[in-house]
């Protein structure tokens, strides 16, 4: 029997306030993982936009180096017309690479030069037409002329390819040249810290040998498995195979990582130098070495610029070390000796990028801009409003004021609710089955982005302006109607415009999805290579998002940091289209 | 209608269950209960009443703590639940409203079974070792309720579909099961027909015998009909308080005359 | 030519409506009271039916016409060449009109360039006729509004008539698309049903998905069209998402409504918006640049091997897109459950978990299923992050750090592929209308969900 004022008793004593303190304990916790939730929604904000942020400040400045280039009249302008046609068609991208090949004379071979060639945009010889073009006079001068940087020369300067360290010297350094390299020797161990490096750098290699030899081991305990449960004896000869082979594998990698192991942990002991290991690069009496074979005191090295005077215990030394190993990055041990030099000469120069702001499409990392994207947005725009603004706002006020309430007009309310959740891939089908498909608009063009964006977004402003008319209080509606004013007068005269600042807000938020979207576009087209910056809504085009979609694919590492600066962009003017929505709703806001 | 009958079968206890001194009670800016002493007693039946917007409802939110759970609310002066300072730090307000349950204005089943409504207060409050012990609580409380005849053989159905006045005494049975000392009654009344009312009022002065109930009304009939102590409230002030048939008859103040003859309300 | 026939009506029409409104202040000799509509109306009665019935002609002429010149077109080719199929034909049209619009085509031949002199002739006759039969028609239809002109005239009530008419008309707008979705998506499918010799089966339940590899003389192979490997895949990242959504949206949606302080409120909600604002391209973008090599790496680093495409990356990605739609859609529903349960709850000495979990979840709980159900249908539309960051081969597996592939990866890869558009266009399609399906089947069910649950409530 359950004595009910017995029970009483239960809420106060020991036991009730254990009790109670484990449902506290319960409620914190709840509340906790609320806390987790909304703290794991922060944290994946955060990362989301200080990751593209970080990355898209790379893109904000551009390098350029400058080099004398010989403007040849023979090779531009034979005959003196200075007609900035003939100009143009000259070969100015091989009185570049001249200007390279005179710079630094030392680089021979067919690999060397393109390394060289590689040092400056393929964009630059068209930049020195234009402005040979334009000032026909500096024909025959050579001028001091401000080439754009390649994107890897850039990126270099950027730091992206590692650190370039550079060691202390104190001894006095000797160079004795010869037929095929240089041999070089420091009077105290200077080449030690740097040896030190190299050897640091051996330990990650053998770390990487012994993660693939712990795989092969995976390989290997698989296979005897396989062996011990095989059932066939074609069965047990494959996996008995496999497992010598993968034996074999794992004996060879982990003697290797071995090998690297003891040559690290040897404070002495030369090193060869290869692709797989950090470069050493030495820059004296105004040459540059490439070590090959590094010893505490003395290495061997290839001569990268040959120097000016002889080097016989010179006080004034550099000795760089580099954080990756050539084969790790791609710019080669030649173009940063190059790009050093340039620099020392003060010839290196990073300004400002506002070649991103201003021009199109392009292959070259270093010459690709947003704006024609930026332009092909506001076309597309352009025509979403245009098609999306006057239906959604009509039907809103059709079905608000004048539908009768019946079956049909439910029908196209469940219709409309629909249609808002439909994946958007499915509008990019219709638009490139119907309208290229039927009515023939023009593909990749903004027009056709825009019809298929309008009647995406054109559930979002029906059902914001609906919501905004119905807003409305009906006693303005009787007032109108009083005064003898028609239905349609007073929904046009009265409750539209107080309707007004609801339906532009919902408007701007469609819109701004709109701009954001991305797949329908790539289905009808957009996402074409279009270098031309569109001047109307029949012209090829693209669009931010499809840009940014395009530029992640890229494989060029420079790639990376426009492609998140173009976010950037794009994130900016939603930013602005929000902040504005959000102010006409302060701004106009009525409550009745 | 005055049950002249009930009036002198009053009998009181005079035993003090719920005291209050200096209670003020400030909604953001509004100071919506003004130095308020009061002292309910047990086992009896208290009214609040006066006209709407009086702090009537926002004192009784008061005794069992309820206020807590608005965050424009604040609450100072001492009130004491048997001479335990009950907005004490160390007292925990979950553990003070199973002391003093509360029964709203509206009826307000969860949307579970009859049988989960009532059995959720013991649940949580782990009043019952096992499941038979529990359908005892819960046929106990629907009994005290007048409702267990109602629905016994529906204990599976939801409690949102009973009649409005079957919904308040499952609410009344609800509070019932947690097995309270108090029990708090906001206008339980005023979303019932006459005929629902007259039931819960009944049951309210049938729990009289076991609970200290403070019930706040704005019928002035109502108060008469159930409770043996009133409390007349004007504009966050406590006018007056005293046995009804004093008040009813008799009120020392002219406020409580008006309101009582219809002048104020 | 749209654009100058476009203008030219609106000038007739406007010229239409200057005419009428002077014409009716002239009938009543400048008193306007007596008539029955103001001279406005004239004027705006005469600009609608002009500019109306001269654009619709504009639109169905010229459409009707252009139409006809292309069968007249094909039916030249074939004649000349009874030999080639129905494709190369097209192919050879869309040529001639590259050549005629000295555009670059593919291929040239006299008979493309006979076909292009055709056309541009053809062409020359369809603007210049459609233009004229449409500024014809609206010229007609302004001088019957204008001879209409009279005292008693309720110009009014008729152009307030077809004001009605076209807001309706709007409205249709809405249902067309609808139509043309689903026309347009089952027009294709059926044709690749057809494809496979009605084969269905193969498509629904096989499990060997490069419909490209198999293609002959435009024709698939019904074995290598098994759209399982997709659904899997598509259903594997949905359900990560899912995961990562689910509890974080819906503990973000309880802590926002039942615990949080309105400081905490006020840059906790805008953030959510934030994140519900962000395009799609630009979480791939996040996925494949940021989150995948941090996966990868880390899985390298306690020995796992994970895919650099792994549906791990893209599906907490595409969790992370879906948190604020369940925890915006489940704080509406928490919000809605009525404070009196609240009351009820507390007043019984429950703590606000206890609440919460007994009495304001299970009360909001098919307000949270619909949440959920809307969450999943977007998760399985989405299309960006998948196409960023998830793998593009067909792979039948439930590993979530192995790369699978998608519905929607496929559409895209199926139309930017470099294969004959009508080819690729079949499994594309069908690919989409399955989508457009199951998307629409949870997108009702969750509307009616909520439908009943707002009718308990109000």
């Amino acid at each position: 029997m359950v004595d009910m004022t017995a029970l009483t008793n239960m809420h106060s004593g020991s036991e009730a306030s254990r009790r109670i303190r484990k449902r506290r304990r319960a409620e914190t916790r709840l509340k906790a993982y609320g806390i987790l939730a909304i703290f794991l929604a922060a944290v994946a904000l955060i990362a989301l936009l200080s990751s593209v942020i970080f990355k898209a400040t790379a893109a904000l400045t551009e390098s350029y180096v400058t080099i004398p280039v010989k403007l040849e009249v023979a090779e531009i302008d034979p005959d003196v017309t200075n007609d900035p046609r003939i100009i143009r068609r000259a070969d100015f991208s091989g009185l570049t690479k001249d200007a390279l090949k005179t710079r630094f004379p030392d680089a021979k071979g067919r690999t060397t030069r393109r390394e060289l060639y590689d040092l400056t945009s393929s964009g630059a010889a068209f930049e020195l037409a234009e402005k040979v073009a334009a000032d026909p006079d500096l024909i025959g001068e050579t001028i001091d002329y401000q080439f754009l940087a390649s994107d890897v020369t850039d990126l270099y300067l950027k730091g992206d390819f590692g650190e370039v360290f550079d060691k202390p010297t104190n001894g006095k350094l000797t160079v004795a040249l010869s037929e095929d390299g240089a041999r070089l020797s420091s009077s105290v161990n200077d080449f030690s810290a740097a040896l030190g490096r190299v050897k640091d750098g051996l330990i990650d290699q053998a770390k990487l040998k012994r993660q693939q030899a712990q795989l092969q081991e995976n390989g290997v305990v698989f296979f005897e498995n396989a062996l011990s449960d095989a059932e066939t004896d074609a069965e047990k000869k494959q996996a008995k195979a496999q497992l010598v082979s993968r034996r074999a594998a794992r004996d060879a990698l982990i003697a290797e990582a071995e090998d690297l192991e003891t040559r690290s942990q040897s404070a002495s002991g030369a090193e060869d130098l290869s692709e797989s290991n950090r470069s050493v690069l030495v820059r004296a009496g105004g040459g540059w070495f490439k070590i090959t074979r590094l010893d505490t005191a003395r290495a061997e090295a290839d001569v990268i610029i040959q120097p000016s005077e002889s080097i016989e215990n010179v006080d004034e030394w550099r000795l760089l070390v580099t954080e990756l190993a050539p084969n790790a990055r791609k710019v080669s041990d030649n173009q940063i000796a190059w790009i050093e030099e340039l620099r020392e000469d003060g010839n290196v120069a990073t300004v400002f990028n506002s070649r991103f702001f201003t021009s199109g499409d392009s292959r070259e990392p270093e010459l690709a801009g947003i704006w024609g994207a930026v332009v092909g947005s506001f076309w597309t725009m352009v025509v979403t409003f245009a098609l999306a603004f006057p239906v959604g706002v009509l039907a809103a006020i059709y079905l608000e004021e004048f539908a009768p309430k019946n079956k049909i007009t439910d029908f196209i309310e469940v219709n409309i609710n629909n249609l808002a959740a439909v994946p958007s891939i499915v509008f990019g089908l219709l638009g490139l089955s119907v309208f290229l498909g039927v009515f023939g608009v023009p593909r990749s063009a903004p027009l056709a982005g825009g019809i298929v964006l309008a009647l995406m977004t054109l559930p979002t402003i029906i059902i914001a302006s609906r919501a905004a008319i119905r807003a409305v209080p009906p006693s303005i509606r009787d007032a109108a109607v009083g005064l003898g004013a028609s239905p349609l007068q007073s929904v046009f005269h009265h409750v539209l415009p107080l309707a007004m600042p609801g339906i532009l807000t919902g408007t701007i938020i469609g819109m701004a999805q709109a701009l954001g979207e991305t797949a329908p576009l790539i289905m009808i087209g957009m996402v074409a290579f279009i270098v031309d910056i569109p001047t109307g809504i029949t012209d090829s085009a693209s669009v931010l998002p499809v840009q940014v979609f395009r530029w992640s694919d890229f494989p060029e590492r420079a790639f990376e940091a426009r492609t998140a600066a173009a976010i950037c962009v794009l994130l900016g003017f939603l930013v602005l289209m929000n902040a504005f929505a959000v102010f006409l709703r302060k701004r106009f806001e009525r409550r009745w | 209608m005055m049950n002249d009958m009930r009036i002198t079968e009053r009998t009181m206890s005079n035993e003090i269950k719920i005291a209050a001194k200096g209670v003020d009670v400030f909604y953001g800016d509004t100071h919506a209960i003004k130095d308020v002493d009061v002292e309910i007693e047990n086992k009896a039946v208290t009214a609040f009443i006066g006209p709407s917007g009086c702090g009537k409802s926002t004192f009784l939110r008061c005794i069992n703590r309820m206020n807590d759970t608005i965050d424009v609310c604040r609450v100072s002066g001492d009130i004491h639940l048997e001479g335990e300072d009950i907005y004490a730090k160390d007292v925990d307000p979950v553990q003070l409203r199973a002391r003093v349950g509360m029964v709203f204005q509206k009826p307000n089943p969860f949307p579970k079974s009859i049988y989960d409504n009532v059995a959720y207060g013991p649940k949580i409050h782990g009043l019952a070792r096992n499941k038979a012990e529990l359908d005892e609580i819960v046929e106990k409380s629907l009994r005290r309720a007048a409702i267990w005849d109602e629905v016994k053989d529906r204990l599976d159905a939801p409690g949102t579909g009973l009649s409005g006045g079957q919904q308040q005494r499952l609410c009344i049975g609800r509070a019932i099961a947690t097995a309270p000392e108090v029990l708090l009654m906001d206008e339980p009344c005023s979303a019932l027909d006459p005929i629902a009312t007259a039931q819960v009022e009944e049951l309210i002065d049938e729990l009289r015998a076991s609970y200290t109930v403070v019930i706040v009304t704005h019928s002035m009939q109502q108060a008469a009909r159930v409770s043996q102590k009133t409390a007349f409230f004007h504009l966050g002030n406590l006018v007056e308080y005293g046995n009804t048939d004093m008040i009813f008859t008799n009120p020392s103040d002219s406020r409580t005359e008006s309101y009582i003859t219809g002048r104020i309300g | 030519m749209l654009f100058l026939g476009f203008f030219a009506i609106l000038a007739l029409a406007s010229a239409a409506y200057v005419l009428a409104r002077n014409r009716a202040s002239a009938v009543v000799g400048g008193e306007v009271s007596r008539l029955h509509s103001r001279p406005n109306y004239h004027g705006f009665l005469a600009f609608l039916v002009a500019a109306i019935i001269g654009w619709a002609l504009l639109f169905v002429v010229g459409g009707v016409w252009g139409i006809l010149i292309e069968r007249a077109m094909m039916a030249d080719i074939m004649a000349a060449l009874p030999e080639v199929s129905p494709i190369e034909a097209e192919l050879i049209l869309s040529d001639a009109h590259a050549i005629a619009d000295s555009g670059i085509a593919s291929k040239s031949g006299p008979l493309r360039d006979e076909i292009a002199a055709k056309l541009t002739s053809h062409s020359a006759l369809h603007d210049y006729g459609t233009l004229l039969l449409a500024a014809l028609g609206a010229a007609l239809a302004g001088f019957w509004a204008y001879s209409n002109v009279s005292e008693g005239w309720r110009a009014r009530n008729r152009s307030e008539n077809i004001v009605r008419r076209i807001l309706a008309f709007m409205t249709i707008i809405a249902i067309l698309t609808t139509v043309g979705i689903v026309l347009s998506l089952i027009f294709e499918t059926l044709n690749f049903f057809r494809n496979i010799d009605w084969q269905v089966h193969k498509y629904l339940f096989g499990t060997n998905w490069s419909p490209l590899s198999g293609v002959q003389a435009g024709k698939l192979d019904p074995d290598k069209v098994g759209a399982i490997p997709l659904f899997a895949g598509t259903l594997l990242i949905t359900v990560i998402a899912m995961l990562v959504a689910v509890p974080i949206g819906l503990f973000a949606a309880i802590y926002l409504s039942d615990f949080a302080g309105p400081r905490v409120r006020a840059w906790a909600k805008p953030m959510l918006e934030l994140l519900a604002g962000i395009p799609t391209v630009v979480y791939g973008f996040f996925a494949a640049i940021t989150l995948a090599p941090f996966l990868r790496n880390t899985g390298e680093s306690v020995g796992l091997s994970i895919a650099s495409e792994s549906a791990l990356a893209a599906g907490i990605v595409m969790g992370i897109m879906i948190i604020p739609f369940i925890s915006s859609l489940s704080d509406d529903v928490i919000n809605a459950v009525p404070q009196s349960l609240r009351d009820g709850s507390y007043g019984l000495g429950a703590t606000k978990a206890e609440t919460i979990r007994q009495v304001v979840l299970p009360a909001a709980l098919p307000g949270i299923v619909s949440a959920v159900l809307l969450g999943i249908s977007r998760a399985v539309g989405e299309t960006m992050i998948v196409v960023m960051a998830a793998g593009q081969g067909a792979n039948l597996t439930a590993n979530p750090l192995e790369a699978v592939t998608t519905v929607t990866v496929q559409i895209v890869m199926l139309i930017t592929g470099d294969t004959e558009a009508s080819t690729a266009a079949g499994p594309a399609f069908t690919l989409g209308f399955t989508l457009f399906c199951v998307t629409l089947l949870m997108n009702v069910a969750a509307q009616r969900i909520v439908r009943k649950y707002r009718e308990l409530y109000d």
